[in-house]
């Protein structure tokens, strides 16, 4: 009994740092959408954060900068996404395929430019990563029974993006339901002529949360590279951006909700991994393939209603036009 | 006694609240404003009439900063003011409601009033002092509305409200109503006007759009008329009539009323029994209505948008289905067993004029020959078999254009490159040389200038004249009077009675479309 | 697309060559900045893609594959539905492809066994598009995203199959045994060098026939059929669509078939044309090129084509700039694919108002002039 709890605490655990990038680009989704920008791009910006933070890190030895190159990049590619869908009323569509295919064609070309191997980055050393932080009195309290190991193995012991990115729901939800901003926000993705007559600036705004997802993506990558991966490799995002998108659009574009998904998308992850060659009764090995794509399947269930309707914000994806 | 003192405090100052001073717009190829000179008295109700493409909204969206002028000179109280974008405008007290509100559905009434004013970053600090401000202001001017109700749930009279105490909240001194009544019935719009007059009373400056000549002589100190883009008089009310604003807008003499004639009676050609209809959300939009539609008579439907009209043309055009009731069409009968389509429709004869011509009865971007085919592509007119024939597309166009003279006549134009007038011509052509036995119209003149009206009214009238049956959406009400043998009212869905022409008069049916049932059902 | 102020050929023929500029002289730039000369760069490609031997017939083999691929994306596109499940419908096209291939080609001669993985090819491409368009018709929802999903699902099924239920025997690489010869595509340099002409080998096969008449027939579908008709109809204004008496739903199913057929189609040039075999991931990112391909081409099929030959151009002309530079790969490809994209697509119009002025001022010069 016992090892079936660490068994399940072990689980756990790898869905939270499985979950982690998630998070954190689904988060970026929901604000860029509730601000009426559709954002098909989260992988090209998670890729391209993934690199920037590593080749930095790398470079410069220090895990901080690696997070802070990867955040500006981030944010720069959302600024070519906002300049074409908000300032060009472009397809919000079209453009994220680009910034994708974009990202993966750039970060290869720069970082063999950069590092000669391949595309990949150097493996970086303990002080260019983010390595696990122990929560005050976890080594104590691991003897306590039960509880013990759910606090020193679970909770404590992840590196800090993990806690940031848990620490990002409250915050984005406060920031959508509390402050101005947020009401402003919203208000220009359901309803963009009702801030026009206000007298506020509809592309403002709607740069403000493109920057932020943008940012949010740019962090997520961050993780992937120097947090969780120790350095960069080719593609290494391998779908999660998309992961995320259908986790937005499970969570209805609500900040708790959409954890939620996330975390269950995580956990799938998680025992995919776990149950790879283990022979199950009646069906026999799972190709790991197959849990892979619940999430995507998963997805396009909740699409087809089945579970109740997911209504996007109202002006999403429309580029606003003063009517004449 | 009390109309002449509230006269006397709006007594116009010497300084004129706005006034504007060779206001000049061009939108591309297309002068909107041109040389505009205005004086709207302080404390006034000022009405500004004139046609579509007039240049009104045009001209007020300027004052209010959502397009900046090419040339010209805006004052306020006296002084030059200039005016980039919203906020300025607001800073400068004026204050706008518009055609199509701007309000957010999904948050509440305090939430879109906040909004844009919201007192600190945080919500919670602002939150409690709209509240404050908002009953403050519902009191003193009699706008009566819950703060906490989802706009999206309100309806029309009480959005409006809401964009009222909007504006009055951010201090507005002047404030422009863009096309307010249209949503209205004529009650409602008694009690706008009373809110009006006593805004007026404290001073307030009040700048109406409209295109109702009954309504500005009703409630304005001062009339502006414009025309093409141009200002070509101003009036005062008691110095005027409705036949000569008309000839301004115009430019010419007017007929209000369109020639009339009898009904050529013959057999029922479309029915409908006890039609209930409900929408997504639940709401039900038809609640029973029955009617006979005669071959040879035109058969008018009054009231005010929002009752029902829309959907019962849809649901007779088989756009929408049917849920409770019957129509029965060319010897087939159609309910919820059995449901129509548009397609099946037009081939029993029907042919549909739709309310909504961008969206529904043109293509915009289509050419005109691909839209003169509409609704008819799987016929021959398009082309033989599974195919489509540009050139026997062209002829057909072609055709249509020289019968009922549309401008210009080049098949190869896009629909959007059309004017209002035309495009609606195109629209009315192409039902009408299918040869329906029944059409169904709705809005035939909404935003289409003044000689293109009287064509198509007579259009309409040859067709009855023929034998068709014509079932008449409109809710410019002169336009039923004018055309209806028959006037059938409509209020929150129902039928609230059929009245025969020489009973049908604007008093009767303005209490039918307040929901009265005064005339009896034909 | 929509239109705009400037003349037609202005907005087919100027406005996609500017982007296209820019999409290269942004390209030229990053060259330079990590150290090798752009305009050297831009020659090898050329050479690479035209003149070196078998270059032509590389570049028209890549060709091929994105004229299937633009060709469904435009026809998706034109009732305004974004079909970016190119790769997932083409994968499940060369499944389909294979399975008749493999269950067949002991039995049958080439000659009957080919024409019946077309129409498998076609097929299963057409099925795996028929899904997420019957839940965009039926139950509203969002085709982009369903489309993105059931390209994950389409890679975890070929990996599911290929490593399991159709692994060659006696291997452990995920794919199939070879088709027997019969059913092999021929190709072109063999009928080129049959009738006298010696031309170096290249994959181009008989596919390439096959998707120029594809591209007719495209036309021949949107622009001078009824069917056609009512699908611009849908995309243009769905309300107008419904009034027009056309079944929305149904048209966006049958369109969104067409357009997965279409991808699938793919698979004759890559799996019964040059594979010879089914494979993993062999679809190598051409459906997302033919997303950039139906933009740049502005949905019409001779764009299509001409855009198709541009990235032919451009994946030949890659493979050449690794083979010479030790600092560039085929990812270089992969970034000016997605500048094309973006100037293309999402920034189509940034021109058009700069344009539409010096129109403006030209047709009032002439008017003076008149």
């Amino acid at each position: 009994m016992p090892d079936l709890w660490i068994d399940l605490l072990h689980i756990l655990d790898a869905t939270l740092r499985l979950a982690t990038p998630l998070i954190l680009c689904a988060m970026a989704g929901l604000i860029s959408e509730r601000g009426g920008v559709i954002d098909i791009g989260l992988e090209g910006k998670l890729l391209a954060g993934a690199f920037a933070a590593a080749a930095v890190a790398s470079l410069s030895g220090f895990a901080m900068l690696g997070v802070l190159a990867a955040v500006l990049v981030g944010a720069a590619l959302s600024l070519v996404h906002g300049f074409a869908c908000i300032t060009h009323k472009g397809e919000h569509i079209i453009s994220g395929v680009a910034i994708n295919i974009l990202a993966s064609g750039l970060t290869v070309v720069v970082g063999i430019a950069l590092f000669q191997q391949g595309g990949q980055t150097p493996l970086l050393g303990p002080e260019e990563r983010f390595g696990s932080i122990a929560l005050p009195l976890a080594a104590t309290l691991g003897g306590v029974p039960v509880f013990g190991p759910l606090y020193s193995e679970l909770i404590s012991g992840h590196n800090i993006l993990v806690y940031i990115a848990l620490a990002s729901v409250p915050a984005v939800y406060f920031l959508l339901y509390r402050t101005t901003f947020g009401l402003r926000l919203r208000a220009v993705g359901e309803a963009p002529e009702a801030i026009d007559s206000a007298g506020l600036s509809v592309t403002r705004l709607r740069y403000g949360a493109v920057l932020i997802a943008g940012c949010l993506c740019g962090l997520a990558g961050a993780y992937l590279s120097i947090a969780h991966g120790a350095g960069f490799v080719r593609e290494m995002s391998a779908g999660k951006g998309f992961i995320a998108l259908a986790a937005m659009i499970f969570g209805k574009w609500r900040p708790w909700p959409v954890l939620f998904a996330c975390l269950i998308f995580g956990f799938l992850e998680a025992i995919a991994a776990r149950l790879q060659g283990t022979e199950m009764p009646v069906i026999g090995v799972v190709p790991v393939e197959m849990i892979l794509v619940l999430p995507y399947i998963a997805t396009v269930i909740l699409l087809a209603g089945f579970f109740g309707q997911a209504i996007p914000p109202r002006a999403l994806g429309t580029p606003y036009v003063k009517e004449r | 006694m009390s109309d002449r003192l509230s006269q006397e405090q709006s007594e116009p100052t010497s300084v004129p609240a706005i006034r504007l001073r060779g206001i000049s717009k061009a939108f591309g190829a297309v002068q909107a404003n041109a040389d505009i000179d205005l004086d709207i008295a302080t404390g006034s109700i000022h009405g500004i009439i004139g046609e579509n493409g007039a240049g009104k909204s045009t001209l007020v969206s300027i004052l209010y900063g959502f397009y900046a002028a090419d040339g010209g000179v805006i004052e306020i109280d006296g002084s030059t003011a200039i005016i980039r974008n919203s906020s300025d405008a607001i800073a400068h007290g004026i204050g706008m409601v518009h055609q199509h509100f701007m309000l957010v559905p999904t948050f509440t009434v305090l939430e879109n009033v906040m909004l844009g004013a919201e007192g600190g970053a945080m919500l919670s600090a602002g939150r409690a002092e709209t509240h404050r401000e908002l009953e403050k202001l519902s009191r003193e001017h009699g706008l009566e509305i819950d703060p906490d109700a989802l706009v999206g749930d309100l309806p029309v009279g009480l959005q409006q409200r809401v964009e009222i105490l909007k504006a009055l909240r951010r201090g507005a001194r002047v404030l422009i109503l863009d096309e307010p009544t249209g949503v209205l019935t004529p009650d409602e719009t008694d009690r706008f006007f009373d809110i009006l007059r006593a805004l007026r009373g404290e001073g307030v400056t009040i700048i109406l759009i409209t295109h109702k000549l009954r309504e500005v002589m009703e409630v304005c100190d001062a009339i502006s008329v414009m025309r093409n883009g141009r200002m070509v008089g101003n009036r005062s009310p008691s110095e005027t009539s409705r036949e000569e604003l008309a000839e301004m807008m115009v430019g010419r003499k007017v007929l209000l009323e369109a020639r009339k004639s009898d009904a050529a009676s013959t057999g029922v050609a479309l029915t409908a029994e006890g039609l209930t209809w409900c929408d997504v959300d639940g709401v039900t939009r038809l609640n029973n209505v029955s009617f006979e539609l005669h071959a040879g008579e035109i058969l008018g439907v009054a009231g005010v948008s929002g009752n029902g009209q829309s959907e019962l043309l849809n649901l007779l055009a088989g756009i929408l289905q049917v849920q409770t009731g019957r129509i029965r069409i060319g010897g087939h009968e159609f309910g919820r067993a059995r449901q129509a389509n548009p397609a099946l429709m037009r081939d029993l004869g029907l042919a549909h004029v739709p309310e909504d011509r961008h969206r529904r009865g043109l293509i915009l971007n289509f050419e005109a020959r691909e839209n003169a085919v509409l609704g008819y592509h799987n016929g021959l007119v398009a082309g033989a078999g599974a195919f489509i024939n540009p050139a026997s597309m062209q002829k057909h166009c072609q055709r249509l254009m020289d019968r009922f003279d549309i401008r210009p006549p080049n098949p190869r134009l896009r629909a959007r490159n059309l004017s209002g007038g035309n495009q609606q011509k195109l629209v009315l052509a192409r039902e009408i040389d299918a040869g329906p036995n029944v059409l169904l119209v709705g809005q035939p003149t909404r935003g289409v200038d003044i000689g293109a009206i009287e064509f198509i009214n007579d259009q309409l009238v040859d067709l009855k004249e023929a034998g068709c049956a014509v079932l008449l959406v409109s809710v410019k009400l002169d336009e039923i009077l004018a055309l209806s043998d028959r006037v059938m009212v409509m209020n929150a869905g129902r039928v609230v009675g059929i009245v025969p022409r020489d009973r049908a008069d604007h008093p009767t049916i303005g209490l039918m479309m307040a929901g009265i049932a005064g005339g009896a059902a034909a | 697309m929509s239109a705009t102020a400037l003349p037609r050929w202005a907005e087919i023929g100027l406005i996609p060559l500017v982007n296209l500029t820019l999409a290269f002289t942004v390209s030229g730039v990053v060259v330079a900045l990590i150290g090798e000369n752009p305009v050297e760069a831009m020659s090898i490609m050329l050479k690479g893609a035209f003149i070196y031997p078998g270059g032509l017939g590389y570049t028209l083999y890549y060709t091929t594959n994105f004229i299937f691929t633009g060709l469904a994306v435009s026809v998706a596109f034109h009732a305004m539905l974004f079909n970016i499940g190119g790769e997932g419908q083409a994968s499940l096209g060369g499944l389909g492809a294979a399975l008749v291939c493999l269950a067949l080609d002991p039995f049958l001669p080439g000659l009957i066994v080919v024409p019946l993985a077309v129409l498998a090819a076609a097929a299963f491409g057409a099925g795996w598009a028929l899904i997420p368009g019957y839940l965009q018709a039926y139950r509203g929802s969002h085709v982009v995203i369903t489309t993105i999903m059931f390209n994950f699902i389409a890679a975890g099924l070929m990996v599911g199959l290929l490593s399991g239920p159709l692994m060659r025997p006696g291997q452990s690489s995920p794919q199939t045994r070879e088709f027997a010869g019969g059913t092999n595509l021929a190709y072109l340099h063999d009928w080129a060098r049959a009738l006298g002409f010696d031309v170096a080998s290249s994959p181009l096969n008989l596919s390439f026939l096959v998707a120029l008449a594809a591209a007719l027939g495209v036309w021949i579908l949107i622009w001078r059929t009824k069917f056609g008709y009512a699908l611009r109809a849908i995309g243009q204004s769905d309300p107008a669509a419904v009034y027009a008496g056309i079944r929305v739903p149904r048209m966006i199913v049958i369109a969104m078939a067409i357009s997965g057929a279409l991808a699938g189609m793919m698979a004759l040039n890559e799996i019964l044309g040059v594979q010879h075999k089914l494979i993993l991931n062999w679809t190598s990112g051409y459906g997302f090129t033919g997303i950039a391909v139906a933009l740049m081409g502005r949905n019409h099929p001779v764009g299509i084509i001409l855009a198709s030959l541009l990235f032919g151009a451009l994946f030949q002309g890659g493979a050449e700039l690794d083979f010479e530079f030790q600092t560039i790969t085929r990812e270089m490809v992969l970034m000016i694919q997605g500048l094309i994209i973006l100037f293309s697509g999402a920034l189509a119009l940034m021109f058009t108002p700069v344009l539409g002025r010096i129109f403006a001022v030209l047709k009032a010069g002439r008017a003076r002039d008149a």
